[in-house]
């Protein structure tokens, strides 16, 4: 019997050289884990019914010592919005509920070269929009610490699937903290890192100046061994950059930056402040210096925020139109087609954000909104490049409150966005950020984790392993 | 905001919305709104030119550089609706 819960890539890797175990039956407990768990949890939206072949591949290329990586048989999960050719992908959406891939994404591309098993496609809010999988066209995802709660979103599907040992590692993507805020509610470390460091080829595009693909696993080594395989220029993402790959200098005290007046905005759970007072002190313990910065706008992220999303979202929904793939509703002529194929593929979340984004484009509306918001945009980035200056790492909670309960805030989308408050301003400055598991708050005997959140400048994904490694070993 | 203005951005973005579905957006869009409108509380820098960022565009030749034809049926299977290797779409004129 192979250990799940303690697996790790490292160990895998090891057993399938020595031959403990084969890649084929690796897969098995896996699938044997998702056939007992994934009824109560529903994290997976389709399991591969080829697992078993690829992971027979990967043995003969073990056997015969021929491309091995790290990566060889392990069994990854992969987020639903990311294209891997021939098989379906279908963002959680009705529109696109039979449509097969004819591509392979860039960072499918090089994980298959690095030899994974895909395991199966994973649940997520309707093209990405959202926060708890609860905007799913198939069902919500329940969080495997309390399954009256979501597992947050987008990426709950890939969260749930690491916290539940149904997957080794999972790929995510993360619009405005869709990796961060799921790997929180369930226990585990997302990553995601600055824009334009993993190619967005093949990535389903949500809001396209804030999309980024990320890992999520149990370990700190796991995240950054994917993340690895999945970096690295792209000629087929046009707004693919350079990372320069920084480490924290281990000569230099660190210098650790606290937002003033952030985490004690308005909304945030008592208990979220508390176990985040105990976080900085445990920061300082390690020997960092933890200095209050300001950062004077952002106040004004989630608005500023949702007005760009809402814009670049209704501009990309745009596509699907029932003409070229997906779903075709026929209508009495061409344009109606359009006007009942988006009226029966989309869930109420993308109608709701098409009209806003529509609005806020609109002659009338465009000065006002659009151009406004990407005005403080450039504002926050420059708070933030001038903290830089001043710190190696920004640090705040995840998320302003524990996993909630399913149906609880599904009502009022407004409520939704505000949860977002910590995990969006990286997303508008391009930065890399992360979190990691850092305690629990007890509720009704279930233990439900709380996130820390910790942000570098471009090209510091590095330092946040580096410091997130300490906070762990501590 | 009114119904009508609801219809008129449906109608703009070409999706059909049922009447159930026009008054809730209209109540949730205005809360939304109401909340987005902060943004407008950053004065005497609204003027302020845009900076150019550090992304650069990526450019390459626009050349096909695989086999002529390779994707041509992964791609025709996904049409709603064809004829042969056409896509089928309703008269348009």
């Amino acid at each position: 019997m192979i250990d799940l819960k303690n697996l790790t890539i490292k160990k895998a890797h090891e057993s399938l050289i020595k031959g403990e175990y084969s890649c084929v039956e690796l897969a098995q407990a896996y699938l044997e884990n998702i056939k007992e768990k994934d009824g109560e949890i529903h994290a997976y939206l389709e399991v591969f019914d080829d697992v078993l072949e690829q992971a027979k591949e990967a043995d003969k290329k073990i056997k015969d010592n021929k491309d091995v990586t790290l990566l060889t048989g392990i069994p990854i999960a992969v987020k639903d919005n990311i294209l891997i050719k021939g098989r379906i992908a279908s963002s959680a959406s009705k529109i696109l509920e039979n449509y097969h891939a004819t591509y392979d994404a860039t960072v499918i591309k090089k994980l298959k070269e690095a030899g994974v098993v895909f395991l199966g496609r994973t649940n997520m809010d309707e093209f990405a929009m959202g926060g708890s999988t609860e905007n799913s066209a198939f069902g919500v995802t329940h969080n495997p610490n309390d399954l009256e709660r979501v597992s947050g979103g987008t990426s709950g599907g890939s969260a749930a699937a690491v916290a539940a040992d149904m997957t080794l590692v999972a790929l995510g993507s993360d619009t405005g903290g869709s990796i961060r805020q799921p790997s929180s509610f369930c226990g585990v470390i997302g990553l995601k890192p600055g824009y334009g460091t993993v190619s967005r080829s093949g990535l389903m595009a949500a809001a396209s100046s804030f999309d980024q693909i990320g890992a999520i696993g149990k370990t700190l080594e796991d995240v950054r061994t994917v993340f690895d395989c999945i970096s690295g220029t792209d000629s087929l993402d046009s707004t693919s950059r350079e990372n320069k790959g920084v480490s924290l200098n281990e000569n230099k005290k660190v210098k650790v930056g606290i937002p003033n007046g952030f985490v004690t905005s308005k909304g945030v759970d008592k208990d979220i402040i508390r176990n985040f007072t105990e976080s900085v002190e445990k920061i300082k313990k390690l020997g960092c210096e933890v200095i209050e910065i300001d950062l004077e706008h952002i106040k004004y992220s989630l608005a500023a925020y949702y007005t760009l999303v809402f814009a670049e979202e209704s501009s990309n929904m745009a596509r699907f139109d029932g003409m070229r793939y997906g779903l075709r509703v026929d209508g009495q002529n061409g344009v109606d087609d359009y006007f009942k194929t988006k009226a029966a593929g989309f869930g109420p979340e993308v109608k709701r954000r098409i009209i806003l984004g529509t609005y806020v484009l609109s002659s009338g509306y465009y000065d006002a909104y659009y151009n406004k918001a990407n005005i403080v945009r450039d504002l926050i980035r420059e708070d933030y490049s001038k903290a830089f200056e001043k710190v190696d790492i920004i640090i705040t909670p995840t998320t302003p409150g524990p996993a909630f309960k399913i149906g609880e805030k599904i009502n009022d989308p407004l409520q939704l966005y505000l949860e977002d408050i910590f995990t969006v301003p990286a997303n508008l400055a391009g930065l890399p950020a992360m979190s990691i598991p850092a305690g629990f708050k007890e509720v009704n005997g279930k233990k439900l984790p709380l996130g820390l959140q910790l942000f570098a400048a471009h090209g510091g994904e590095e330092k946040l392993f580096n410091l997130a490694k300490d906070f762990e070993n501590n | 905001m009114e119904i009508k203005d609801i219809e008129k951005l449906a109608k703009l973005a070409r999706i059909e919305l049922t009447e159930d579905e026009k008054q809730a957006y209209l109540k949730e869009i205005e809360a939304i709104l109401v909340y987005v409108d902060q943004i407008k509380e950053v004065v005497g820098k609204a003027d302020k030119e845009r900076k150019v960022g550090d992304l650069r565009n990526v450019m390459r030749t626009d050349e096909v550089e695989s086999e002529s034809g390779i994707s041509t049926e992964v791609i025709t299977a996904e049409f709603p609706q064809k004829q042969g290797n056409y896509l089928k779409v309703k008269k348009i004129l």
